[in-house]
């Protein structure tokens, strides 16, 4: 009886042990073979651009011959997504908001070294940069950066230590206040300081600060991504203002092959040429109906009037790199740390 | 439960689910796979760090000023919740009332509804342009992103904890024993305290305990009522996601073992305590 109970016992957890392991192979496998699929892991806003632009792809792939195939999309916060890659979601290419998150997939093994250099432009086929989204008449006045540390303007940015898009709105601020302080870095973070005390909510994500913004009500003005703020725009027409100041950064979002995945499933050449399409005359079109800053400069200036072309627009090469620019400012009792230290 | 337990064991062969063995692998494979190994993964990750790392991980001032705003508005909510959910037990047990049944099932909401979505609901209704948050407002309380608005969210997360923890011993409680204390001349009050709630306790402690440690891990609904201010109103469970976001695993698992470790001896505690209230009670 005892031995037999036990036997039971054995026999019980190997069916569950079983069950469980195969559970995970199968919500993890897609190697279907032969290149019939392809997953494009991607980041938040990108969620209505890339819609439109796998149909466009899909058409000119058909129209070259390739064989049939069918693009995936998952969107989240740029850094989270890297990190399921990374931890196994088998994206063949990513599109991510910023080359460090790119970069932390290539020090995982996945991506090869030189993708920087894989594609035009630094891989980055549409470029945005950060401007401010003020309610409708702009009550407080503000029209740049130094307008945002007044008192009493309540100022809606996510926080850079989890969201991509935030580290942007950090650089931009601090490229504007260096400017005016004529590099004297004590004084840029005194007003870094100012700035974050105006600071009402500290969002995790970018949709998370919009959300703050827009749907709860909170802060005179958010910190936005250009193609975000024209997203808000257009779903509240009449409602808000977008102010372009001064000074800003160039948002270069990075796309790379996963090569590691896309060896395994046979979809390099799909993959590259998905990624490469980018680059067209239509697809660049596409990304400025998109609220995108499409990077090939010709097709920039059919959309003069919509981008505001004259900002000054720093770039992360300014901060030496986005490893020095983390070690600088976001990393553990850097200066964002520091500002917010006392 | 424990006379439960003996008459099964009286009624041996009749039993529902087949077999010890058998119903026993069960557990353990179920314990194992989803409990244990991951915690273990967990302690596993955390000694990457050497001690010297690991202690100056949990001790950032960041990091301490997280455990203490997940630690007190936890407990507050907690309080909150024992107050409120014995009203609420006693309301659905002693009292028939219209309505009643979809009540009894509304309190389970918070299990059901996904968090993220509780969160993003309150911080609607209680910002300071929502309905209830303008109301307060305008007497000078700010609820949403603060640490009144993570008090409310964990209160909100934690309340099916303390009902169905002492519904079910409200509705076994014998109201002769209060009959008997009002025959003998106590007060209302004094029987409340004296006789009805001692025999709750035990129950009591268990709902508000797991109503604590649910507010202390609790992210999705609380991130966004938070307002996420370092010092002020941000969670630990916050800085574990921002750990991770930095891909620091090691330092992300750290902090997260400190609160198992602050979860588990509160557990220990609130046991610790029930057996002793109940030997008390019996002897």
């Amino acid at each position: 009886m005892r031995k037999k109970g036990l036997a039971r016992i054995a026999a019980a957890v190997t069916v569950m042990s079983l069950l469980f392991t195969g559970c995970g192979g199968e919500s993890g496998g897609k190697d279907s073979g032969g290149g019939s699929e392809l997953l494009n892991v991607s980041y938040d806003p990108t969620r209505e651009f890339y819609a439109k632009y796998n149909e466009l792809f899909l058409e000119h792939w058909k129209g070259e011959g390739g064989e049939e195939v069918t693009v995936t999309q998952s969107h989240g916060g740029s850094g989270s997504q890297a990190r399921s890659v990374i931890e196994g979601n088998e994206a063949d290419v990513v599109t991510l908001a910023l080359a460090h998150d790119v970069t932390a997939i290539e020090e995982a093994g996945l991506i090869e070294d030189g993708w920087l250099d894989e594609f035009d432009k630094e891989s980055s086929p549409y470029t945005s940069t950060i401007v401010f989204l003020v309610r409708k008449g702009n009550e407080k006045g503000i029209k740049d950066w130094g307008d945002l540390v007044k008192d009493g303007v309540e100022v809606i940015t996510p926080n850079p230590k989890t969201s991509g898009g935030a580290c942007w709105n950090f650089l931009a601020a601090w490229a504007y206040q260096q400017g005016q302080d004529g590099g004297d870095e004590e004084a840029t973070k005194e007003f870094m300081k100012k700035l974050y005390e105006n600071v009402l909510v500290l969002d995790s994500g970018a949709r998370g600060a919009t959300n703050t913004f827009v749907e709860n009500g909170q802060g005179d003005v958010l910190i936005a991504w250009e193609n975000e703020a024209y997203l808000s725009m257009e779903e509240y027409p009449g409602e808000y203002e977008i102010v372009t100041p001064s000074v800003s950064i160039l948002a270069q979002p990075s796309v790379a092959v996963v090569d590691a995945n896309a060896e395994e499933h046979g979809t390099e050449e799909v993959a590259r040429a998905y990624l490469e399409y980018l680059y067209s005359d239509e697809a660049q079109r596409l990304a400025g109906e998109n609220y995108y800053r499409p990077s090939d400069e010709k097709i920039l200036q059919e959309f003069s009037d919509q981008f505001d072309l004259d900002m000054e627009l720093v770039t992360i090469e300014d901060f030496g790199g986005w490893d020095a620019a983390f070690e600088t400012y976001f990393d553990d009792g850097a200066v964002f740390d520091e500002i917010y230290s006392d | 439960m424990e006379q439960q337990i003996v008459k099964v064991k009286n009624k041996k062969g009749v039993r529902v689910i087949p077999g010890f063995g058998l119903s026993m692998g069960v557990t353990l494979a179920m314990l194992g796979c989803l409990v244990l190994i991951p915690l273990a993964s967990i302690f596993l990750r955390a000694s990457q760090l050497e001690f010297g790392e690991f202690i100056q991980v949990v001790t950032s001032r960041q990091v301490v000023s997280g455990y203490v705003v997940s630690l007190s508005c936890a407990f507050f909510a907690a309080l909150i919740n024992a107050v409120f959910g014995i009203i609420l037990a006693w309301v659905l047990v002693r009292y028939d009332f219209p309505g009643k049944r979809l009540m009894d099932g509304l309190i389970e909401l918070p299990f059901a509804l996904p968090t993220a979505v509780a969160g993003i609901a309150l911080t609607y209704l209680y910002s300071d342009q929502g309905w209830i948050g303008a109301l307060f407002d305008k007497m000078g309380i700010k609820i949403a992103y603060t640490r009144i608005g993570i008090t409310i969210a964990m209160v909100f997360v934690g309340i099916p904890f303390v009902v169905r923890a002492v519904q079910p011993v409200l509705e076994k409680l014998d109201r002769e024993y209060e009959e008997a204390a009002l025959m003998l001349g106590a007060a209302k009050l004094y029987t409340f305290f004296r006789v009805i709630l001692p025999e709750l306790f035990p129950a009591l402690l268990a709902g508000a305990g797991l109503a604590f440690a649910r507010g202390i891990g609790e992210y999705g609904s609380v991130v966004f009522i938070a307002g996420n201010i370092p010092y002020e109103t941000q969670i630990a469970p916050l800085l574990i996601m921002t750990k991770l976001e930095q891909y620091k695993y090691a330092d992300a698992t750290a902090i997260a073992l400190v609160l198992l470790l602050i979860s588990f001896l509160l557990m220990l505690l609130i046991n610790s305590i029930q057996i002793y209230m109940q030997r008390f009670t019996k002897g």
